[in-house]
């Protein structure tokens, strides 16, 4: 996908693939500029135009009869019909997602009206019985408030009951829970992953937080200036990164309750690469202590298996031993 | 004498409170409070590293820029080097503001676009006349660029050629200009990326190593704050419901409201699933706080005495401070 901005044509994503089954949750992590957000736009549809373009490439998502379709293919009504209803969206910033003028009821209410077809007042009841069901105390008097009189996890709890009115197949959450104090992302979290075992839904995560993603993930795709650097099952991920980028942001998040280790924490050196200018070769180059002049500088590696479903991009995957997370 | 000198705190508040008066609803009701920072009390000494955590509405922010003068307090003392500063005037109040700096959360509101980067770093040293000329001025900007790891080429360039780490890194830069005895860190590294962070961490670290200086880092991380503060201050809707040293609070909490903090970060380690502890309800409004204890209306281990008066911090273990009258949760 590239943007274009004033300064040039930005390659925001370059060549990135991944897969979601079923009822699985998958944490996309980068920090900023590595293209996570504009990836979750891109699969219903949402990159801003005509800034943003998506250049090449496929979206398949399978229907519920079991065939598959192009979503970059598909038509606008197409993608009007799958929005909302098969696959939903939830922001990070929910009171600036609300209309300030309709209560958060009817606003529930809405989103089941267009999907389920139900008349008003059947819709009404069902966005008040969902209020309840993530947790809202006395429902009906919440659902007329209006979004300025809710608290900022209040109003996250309205986005996903937005969201899951229609029962999607596929929830795709960038970054909800970074505007939230602690105690309530916890809680927000919590409730999202009751409902995925309910609804049985799939999740795409987006975040930047490690910490979140142990918690909710079953697989993590790791994105660096724009492409998929590591991808695999959490566990295994975490305790054994093959990609020195992964191993280094592991490293250096600051964890509680540490030992007698340093206060200092093992830094990555150096910046994230601006999307505008990518380095040649691996875009970690420049930051990567394993670098070796003339391979890593030199060409793009490719993404190679390592592992039952799990992948890296690194030259030097084989040689690189014991990265410790 | 001198002993009691090195150990003589070099910021201290009694009973700080800071209240703003909210809208009246109607004309002869009296007007309403909103009660930010609810009578703190907590000492700083030089060298030190306090830390302060909550969450939104814990009135935190609104601590450190009473503290700054920033916002005038409402009620209490705020004492620096000895000196009750709380009332002084702005010329009285000028030298203190030399000693204590403040370092922003948004690297790029902070700086002025428009003002190269040794004019932004050496405007301190204009207005509190610390340098003998330009030449000694820009001297002392191109030192403290080196500090926060910047090359000298960084003077002439403006804000927006650098990234977010960067400007965080400038912006240490010239709270450090005037000489500061103390620092003020309102969520130093929350709206930097992951990796920066902790660059950023470290270099707050090895300043407070080189200078000596003490700082009260404000932050709703507490695991950043772990990391950056010998003793932690936890805030609860104005008030400070424990005070420890680091390692201590955040692996042995004696207050609920910590220990339910605590459980509710996240650890990168998908191994180590704990159970949460919940917390009740909706954070209350510090408008209307609940009689007696601020937070028994959330908490599971609540009695009707929590209603009746408030707790106040007392010292549950040497230098350990809770403001909780059930001691008998954490006894073990």
């Amino acid at each position: 996908m590239r943007f274009a901005t004033a300064a040039g044509s930005a390659a925001s994503v370059a060549g990135l693939s991944f897969t979601i089954e079923e009822g699985e949750t998958l944490a996309l992590v980068g920090e900023s500029g590595a293209g996570k957000s504009v990836c979750a736009l891109a699969i219903m549809g949402l990159v801003p135009r005509p800034s943003g373009r998506v250049t090449a490439g496929r979206i398949l998502f399978r229907r519920r009869d079991g065939g598959f379709e192009d979503l970059l293919s598909a038509r606008p009504a197409r993608l009007r019909q799958i929005r909302g209803n098969e696959i939903a969206m939830v922001f990070q910033e929910p009171l600036a997602s609300l209309s300030p003028v309709f209560s958060v009821g009817e606003q529930i209410a809405e989103s089941v009206r267009l999907h389920q077809h139900k008349d008003r007042g059947e819709a009404m009841r069902i966005a008040v019985r969902m209020l309840g069901a993530l947790g809202i105390a006395e429902p009906e008097l919440r659902a007329k408030s209006y979004p300025h009189q809710i608290s900022g996890g209040m109003a996250q709890r309205v986005m996903i009951a937005m969201a899951l009115a229609c029962r999607p197949r596929l929830l795709i959450a960038d970054e909800p829970t970074t505007a939230l104090d602690v105690t309530i992302q916890a809680e927000i979290l919590e409730l999202i992953a009751r409902l995925k075992r309910e609804i049985g839904m799939a999740v795409l995560f987006v975040t930047h937080n490690l910490g979140v993603v142990a918690e909710i993930a079953d697989r993590v795709a790791v994105m660096y200036a724009g492409r998929m650097v590591e991808e695999g099952p959490t566990e295994r991920i975490f305790a054994a990164p093959r990609m020195p980028y992964t191993a280094g942001l592991l490293a250096s998040v600051p964890r509680l309750v540490i030992d007698d280790s340093p206060l200092r924490l093992a830094a990555i050196p150096g910046e994230p690469p601006s999307p505008l200018a990518h380095p040649a070769g691996c875009a970690f180059h420049p930051r990567c202590p394993h670098a070796v002049p003339g391979r890593c500088d030199a060409e793009p590696p490719p993404l190679v298996p390592c592992g039952e479903r799990q992948w890296a991009r690194c030259l030097r995957l084989d040689e690189i031993t014991g990265l410790a997370a | 004498m001198r002993t009691q000198v090195a150990l003589a705190p070099l910021v201290a508040l009694e009973e700080l409170r800071t209240w703003f008066p909210v809208a009246r609803r109607c004309f002869h009701r009296p007007r309403l409070q909103l009660r930010a920072v609810d009578g703190v009390s907590f000492s700083i000494r030089r060298g030190e590293i306090l830390g302060l955590v909550g969450e939104s509405g814990s009135g935190k922010t609104t601590l450190g820029r009473s503290l700054l003068r920033a916002v005038e307090p409402t009620g209490g003392k705020i004492l620096f080097d000895g000196t009750d500063i709380t009332h002084l005037g702005p010329r009285a109040l000028r030298p203190f503001r030399r000693r204590m700096q403040l370092v922003f959360q948004d690297p790029t509101s902070s700086l002025n676009p428009r003002l190269r980067i040794g004019d932004a770093v050496g405007e301190p040293l204009l207005i509190h006349g610390l340098a003998r000329d330009a030449a000694a001025r820009r001297e002392r900007v191109a030192a403290l660029l080196a500090m926060v790891g910047l090359p000298a080429e960084t003077i002439e360039r403006y804000p927006h050629e650098f990234s977010g780490g960067q400007r965080q890194r400038i912006g240490i830069a010239r709270a450090l200009a005037p000489g500061p005895e103390f620092l003020l860190a309102d969520e130093p590294v929350s709206a930097l990326d992951v990796s920066i962070q902790a660059q950023v961490v470290n270099l707050l670290l090895d300043i407070r190593g080189r200078l000596g200086l003490a700082m009260l880092v404000i932050a709703h991380d507490i695991a950043v704050v772990e990391h950056l503060a010998d003793r932690i201050a936890v805030m609860y809707l104005g008030r400070i419901v424990e005070l420890a040293e680091s390692r201590v609070l955040c692996r042995r909490p004696r207050h609920p409201y910590t220990a339910a903090l605590l459980s509710a970060v996240p650890r990168p380690d998908p191994g180590a699933r704990s159970a949460r502890l919940a917390l009740r309800g909706e954070p209350p409004s510090p408008v209307d706080p609940p009689s007696g204890c601020a937070f028994r209306t959330r908490c599971c281990h609540a009695l009707a005495a929590c209603a009746q008066a408030r707790p106040e911090l007392h010292e549950v273990a040497p230098g350990h401070w809770s403001a909780c009258i059930r001691e008998d949760i954490f006894a073990n």
